[in-house]
């Protein structure tokens, strides 16, 4: 009677071995199968950002360049006198900050000037109806109306001093802000 | 170091005040003026005179255009008492009239003056003006509106004050200042200052408080100030243009241009209640309101037909008829006390005037010949039109008699200075 238990306790220490080597032999496949996927994983995140940042490259050059199209045409669009009608070279121009304001949320500070001729009030107004004049063709290209601030100066800051056509060809204008 | 501070702080305060004083050139007067000897008033105060009293009256009669003051050396005697004066030495110098006076007094001074007519040889005014000492010249100016009076038939106007605003480049950038001085440019003091535009100054009918524009939020707004106790209020901002504040004649509400509601147009503010009513409609520009002096209807600056023009609205029933058909662009009309003289800004050959149209005859007539003229406004008297032109590049004040046959400038030592108002009587 006395080798049952020692025969029950080296079953039991058989089992116990047993049962630890397929633990062990279970985790050791599944340590495998992680490490996989990790590896698989983490090629696919190295391919995306490879991806992302080839995608993100070219935005961001679509964007230099949309930017530098937008900083090549400057920012000020000329008028004839006592008239808010935009000029095809200003709508050129303006095309080029639509399509800059397209690519961000950004606000546009639009400031209506006149030239001296005139008087002041008049001027404050026409100064307006030419930042509205742009504002209201940036809206119509699908710059939403909020971002647009249009603010005139009419004749109190002139970009050129002078008394001729010269001076008040430069003061007749619309700068984008 | 206080000390030192304080002595550059006055300093500055002394430049800044230089920079925008303004220096009277008469170019043009009547052709047979009217002699008058303003002699030198006796001073019985302690030390110097304050103010050559005489020399003050004998500027404000040589800008009116209508006297000739006898030069100090022509006169023969320098009475300052009825006694003193013998007519007979008047008389050679062929002076028509002669005024003597005498000034006395501490901190409250009184001024005491004759006026004789030389070839009657009789005493036609003796009277007195009294105020604290530092009026003095304020003083000398009403007794230059007593002779103007007596002599023309026309209230004078020059014991009244201007505003203006002065332009400066200081360390890179435009400063604009509000000014306010005495209507001969002299006692010149700063209301306001913004490194933003300041415009559109405009008094009320007490003489006190003023409106205008500013810019300094970035954005312009219509503020209110009160000349006497320095109180500032913000009287509107909304988005877009805030503009052309006009006092109405009972000084209880204000016309102004607001392009809140989409194209600029005319509201009334009452200035009590804060209510703003919407007096006109149209999509056109609609600026630069001014009132009849009897405040029921308004003139204004319109473009409805195409190009400015001056239209008249009747407030109680909103009816509009148009002012001016002649030439093809007219704005900012104000109307003289009269309620028949408008002025206004006209367009000749490509050039900006000052005109005048008798509004019974309606016949209109250019005042000035300069090319870029504008914001005239009317002394209170109807007699003169101060206005902004621009001479050599700067931008200067001028002057023309509603007849236009008394010019005068008004440069600042420095700078440039437009948009004068003149005030109301002030007393």
């Amino acid at each position: 009677m006395k080798q049952l238990p020692v025969a029950s306790k080296a079953l039991s220490i058989i089992f116990a071995l047993v049962w630890m080597v397929g633990c062990a032999s279970t985790d050791t496949s599944e340590a495998d199968a992680a490490a996989a996927a990790a590896a698989e994983q983490a090629a696919a995140e190295a391919a995306a950002e490879q991806a992302e940042a080839e995608a993100a490259n070219k935005a961001s050059m679509m964007q230099q360049a949309i930017e530098d199209a937008a900083s090549a045409a400057g920012n000020v669009l000329y008028f004839e006198f006592d008239s808010a009608t935009l000029r095809p070279a200003a709508q050129d121009i303006l095309d080029a900050h639509i399509a800059l304001a397209k690519t961000n949320g950004d606000s546009i500070r639009l400031e209506g000037h006149t030239d001296e001729r005139g008087t002041r009030e008049y001027n404050m107004a026409l100064g307006e109806r030419r930042a509205k004049a742009v504002a209201s063709y940036m809206a119509a290209s699908g710059v939403a109306g909020y971002r647009i601030e249009s603010v005139s100066y009419g004749e109190e800051r002139p970009a050129s001093s002078g008394s001729s056509e010269g001076s008040w060809s430069q003061n007749r204008r619309v700068e984008i802000k | 170091m206080k000390q030192l501070l304080f002595t550059m702080l006055a300093f500055l305060l002394l430049v800044a005040q230089a920079r925008a004083e303004l220096v009277i050139e008469i170019t043009s007067g009547r052709d047979n003026p009217t002699a008058i000897a303003v002699v030198p008033f006796a001073w019985s105060g302690f030390g110097a005179a304050p103010e050559d009293v005489a020399d003050v009256i004998q500027g404000d009669l040589m800008r009116s255009g209508q006297f000739a003051p006898v030069s100090n050396n022509d006169m023969l005697n320098l009475p300052t008492r009825e006694d003193e004066v013998f007519y007979r030495d008047w008389r050679t110098t062929n002076t028509e009239y002669l005024l003597i006076g005498r000034v006395s007094g501490e901190a409250t001074v009184t001024v005491e003056y004759e006026l004789f007519d030389v070839f009657r040889q009789t005493r036609i005014i003796a009277a007195s003006e009294s105020g604290p000492v530092a009026e003095l010249r304020m003083l000398a100016h009403r007794v230059s509106d007593k002779v103007y009076q007596q002599l023309t038939g026309i209230r004078g106007a020059f014991a009244t004050r201007i505003l203006y605003v002065a332009v400066n480049r200081e360390g890179g950038e435009d400063v604009y200042r509000l000014m306010v001085a005495d209507a001969d440019g002299v006692r010149d003091k700063e209301v306001t200052r913004s490194t933003q535009p300041i415009l559109s100054p405009s008094w009320a009918p007490d003489g006190k408080r003023i409106a205008y524009v500013s810019f300094e939020t970035t954005r312009p707004a219509i503020y209110m100030h009160n000349l006497v106790t320095g109180e500032k209020q913000q009287l509107t901002n909304f988005k877009g243009l805030n503009g052309a504040p006009a006092w109405s004649p009972d000084g209880n509400s204000m016309a102004m241009v607001l392009s809140k509601d989409g194209s600029p147009d005319l509201y009334l503010l009452d200035l009590a209640s804060r209510q703003f009513r919407r007096l006109t409609r149209h999509f056109a520009i609609e600026t630069e309101p001014s009132w009849m002096p009897d405040g029921l209807s308004l003139v204004f600056t319109s473009d409805r037909g195409g190009k400015p023009q001056i239209y008249r609205l009747d407030i109680a029933t909103g009816d509009t008829e148009r002012m001016t058909y002649e030439g093809s662009w007219n704005a900012r009309a104000s109307i003289a006390a009269d309620g028949r003289t408008m002025v206004m800004v006209h367009r000749a050959d490509g050039n900006f005037h000052i005109a005048v149209q008798d509004l019974e005859r309606d016949q209109l007539s250019i005042l000035t010949s300069t090319a870029l003229d504008e914001s005239p406004s009317v002394a209170p008297n109807g007699s003169m039109v101060l206005y902004a032109t621009k001479r050599n590049g700067r931008g200067i004040l001028a002057a023309v008699s509603v007849d236009g046959g008394v010019r005068f400038r008004l440069p600042s030592r420095e700078g440039d200075v437009r948009e004068p108002a003149w005030s109301p009587y002030l007393d």
